[in-house]
């Protein structure tokens, strides 16, 4: 133990603590800008950049930055003093000397960390005038990159190369003219980007954002000749409550779908029905596949890899070109669902695909790119024409003067409403894999399940594995979230290393709940598992729990796809990946 | 590896060996860099991504080092090098008088190429001859004490070489 005192405030802290995290102890909050600290996940960006949070040490000539300096013993701080105070304005007063005054029109305006330091710090004047940086904007599908609000806090950089290991972002130049870019400062479209949004999950400033389309949206609500259908992804009911002051893990399923209709759609429908229909071809597919290497099928490989993660997808299409044929071919629930309503329900109603509009409403970034790849459209009308954030949908609810809280609750409608729990928990780590363990079993053995909750598949924990006792047949699951997690099971496949018959990967920490189109998190993780417990909770509550006991995935197979796995359900609900590998820089 | 077809076979061989000597260590990322510059005059896109796959690293990372560190450029140079000092010495004896009469004649900028492809400029920090300053430097030829009105005269000694060379059998 390493004693000390800060502010006059004595305290004994383990040798090697940050002067940061022993202020934290004595209820010394310095400021930070740069720095961040994903508690549970292991992640900390403290690159000692920003100079924000710099403190005076006794026998010190320069101020220390707290973050990356360690204590020492008797070591002597003060976080408050009038040089402090100074120096922590006049950093800041530079920082803004180069970042554009647009604040009022700014898409993070109220949530930029940027903003809420110079107010913290008091900043009512700008003493530096001079050259400020011009870049010019990068424009993608799902990320709208302006490096003009970059301020070089990196964080974006280490949870691209870090924690995803996509390695896209970085930082380049030196002094004034550094900037944080893909390669030869190329778009985000032609690099190997996986559109994770995980960058912009953590960015402080408006560097980096996701492309708004409620304009799209509100377009196609008052167009008369356009029925719009809008289906929303599970992991949304647990996080936007946040945005209307509820404490996470607040679930708001029904005044979700209250408040849906109040903005105009048609028909409000559940992703999660297309999650069950993913279990029902995704757990057929695994059982098809493990049957066939069970015999001894020597042209069946296993594991087997979900696939509903758009991210993902582009992971390996881009870094693993070799291993394309291990994912599922299943479409992603969003995919499904956009399939689903523009032929089955278009049909229903009795309307052209045309005069059809899907609304997606999804905790992610990645999903925006998605709904564009080329095979999801039919002669050039996608399946699903615009998905929304579950930010956006909160600005979007905001503009319509839709009060969240004061809603009842309502129910979805029907047939592409109705889910099942094992399609709710698709929204967190573990989740599709316990959906598909609950149907997999069953079918495979003929028995019903003793007990639904898996508690071996749950967690946090980036990297997890079970056996589930297939009766009598051990089946072996491997769990990764977050790509650099899915990363090194990739690699023990490659190298024959890999005992897992199926594996289950999520690009973001915490699957869905945590996505690049939550609400901003702000380094606060701890949200995170409360959104998972709500998930779970919203699973616990639903009478059917199983995807193939939902009736209407049953009157869907009846009336419309025949068979999972059906010529017709392949052509619909299945894909194709591609070799992307340095096709980026071509 | 499909990048690579704008990349000259000799090209990639090149970079192959010499990452190969390095044991496809991305620790070494500086000094490959350095070595391939060497052979190939400068660093383009197609050289950054071939160095990439054979360390195995994302080629944002080699790109990152290539824009920090001034020595490398991803223009080529010219045939004549043209290199101004400006280091104290020649810096107070003028040297950014003659850095803007090359500028000015040649009419690029610094760490550019001309676009017959004969002339690049750079500045650099002082080369130890404090005594001739301001020093500029063709490839291996040394001028001293160069003034503005020098400039001139200088170039139109490498224009002549040129001349001379189309002239000749």
């Amino acid at each position: 133990m390493v004693k000390l005192r800060i502010d006059n405030k004595e305290i004994n802290v383990p040798k090697g603590t940050t002067i940061l995290d022993a202020a934290v102890k004595v209820g010394i909050d310095i400021p930070t800008l740069c720095h961040m600290k994903l508690h549970d996940m292991n992640i900390e960006n403290k690159p000692g950049g920003c100079r924000i949070c710099v403190v005076e040490v006794a026998g010190r000539k320069n101020l220390a930055p707290a973050c990356c300096t360690a204590v020492d013993e008797g070591m002597v701080c003060n976080t408050n003093s009038v040089r402090v105070i100074n120096a922590r304005r006049t950093v800041m007063e530079l920082i803004l000397s180069d970042h554009p005054a647009e604040c009022l029109t700014c898409a993070k305006s109220g949530e930029c960390e940027l903003q809420d330091m110079a107010h913290r710090l008091g900043i009512r004047e700008l003493h530096y005038t001079g050259e400020q940086s011009t870049y010019r904007m990068d424009d993608s599908p799902a990320i709208i990159r302006d490096p003009n609000k970059c301020i070089m806090c990196r964080r974006c950089e280490m949870m691209c190369n870090e924690i995803q290991t996509v390695g896209v972002l970085t930082a380049v130049q030196r002094g004034f003219k550094s900037v944080v870019t893909p390669a030869f400062q190329h778009d985000l479209m032609h690099s190997e980007c996986t559109f994770c949004g995980q960058c912009l999950a953590v960015c402080p400033t408006g560097a980096l954002t996701e492309v708004d389309e409620t304009g799209a949206v509100i377009r196609a609500l008052a167009d008369p000749k356009k029925t719009v259908v809008v289906q929303t992804a599970p992991a949304v009911r647990a996080a936007l409550g946040e945005e209307f002051g509820n404490k996470p893990g607040t679930l708001v399923t029904g005044k979700m779908v209250a408040a849906l209709r109040r903005l105009g759609f048609d028909y409000v429908f559940d992703t999660d029905f297309a999650a069950d229909l993913t279990i029902m071809e995704e757990g057929t597919e695994l059982l098809r596949r493990l049957n066939g290497y069970l015999k001894g099928d020597k042209s069946v490989k296993l594991p087997i890899l979900t696939s509903c993660c758009p991210a993902w997808v582009n992971f390996f299409e881009h870094q693993f070109p070799d291993m394309l044929d291990i994912p599922s071919t299943a479409r992603s629930p969003q995919q499904m669902f956009g399939s689903i309503a523009k032929t089955y329900f278009a049909e229903k109603l009795g309307i052209d695909r045309k005069d059809m509009v899907v609304v997606s409403i999804m905790p992610c970034v990645a999903k925006k790119y998605e709904r564009g790849r080329e095979e999801f459209a039919v002669n050039g009308n996608p399946d699903v024409d615009i998905v929304l954030t579950t930010r956006e949908l909160a600005y979007f609810l905001k503009l319509f003067n839709v009060d969240l809280n004061s809603l009842p609750e309502e129910e979805f409608d029907q047939p592409m409403g109705e889910s099942t729990g094992a399609g709710v928990i698709f929204g967190t780590t573990g989740g599709v894999i316990e959906a598909a363990v609950r149907t997999a079993y069953e079918v495979h053995t003929g028995k019903e399940l003793p007990r639904l909750d898996f508690e071996e598949l749950r967690g946090m924990q980036g990297l997890r594995e079970a056996t589930i006792d297939f009766d009598g047949l051990p089946l072996k699951i491997g769990i990764a979230h977050g790509l650099g997690n899915a990363r090194k099971l990739l690699e023990d496949i490659q190298s024959g290393k890999s005992q897992y018959h199926a594996i289950e990967i999520m690009s973001c920490p915490g699957g869905c709940i945590g996505g690049g189109g939550q609400p901003y998190h702000h380094g606060k993780v701890e949200i995170l598992r409360k959104r998972q417990q709500a998930i779970y909770l919203e699973d616990d509550l639903k009478t059917i729990r199983k995807s193939h006991e939902n009736p209407y995935i049953q009157k869907l197979y009846a009336e419309f796809l025949g068979e999972p796995m059906s010529a017709k359900a392949h052509s619909l609900l299945h894909t194709k990946y591609f070799n992307k590998h340095n096709l980026a820089h071509k | 590896m499909i990048i690579n077809t704008h990349l000259s076979e000799t090209a990639e061989v090149l970079i192959k060996s010499i990452c190969a000597r390095y044991k496809h260590d991305e620790h070494e990322l500086i000094n490959v860099l350095h070595e391939v510059q060497h052979h190939l005059g400068y660093l383009p896109e197609e050289v950054q991504q071939s160095i990439a796959d054979e360390l195995n690293i994302p080629v944002a990372k080699v790109y990152g080092v290539v824009t920090f560190y001034s020595f490398f450029t991803m223009i080529p140079k010219g045939k004549y090098n043209i290199s101004i000092c400006l280091g104290t010495a020649c810096y107070v004896r003028g040297g950014e008088l003659i850095v803007e009469e090359f500028k000015r004649r040649l009419n690029i900028g610094v760490g550019e190429t001309s676009t017959d492809g004969l002339f690049s400029l750079n500045s650099i920090r002082c080369v130890g001859a404090c005594g001739l300053a301001p020093v500029v430097s063709v490839g291996d030829k040394i001028y001293g004490r160069v003034t503005p009105q020098q400039v001139r005269r200088i170039i139109d000694e490498y224009i002549k070489i040129e001349e001379e060379l189309e002239i000749a059998p």
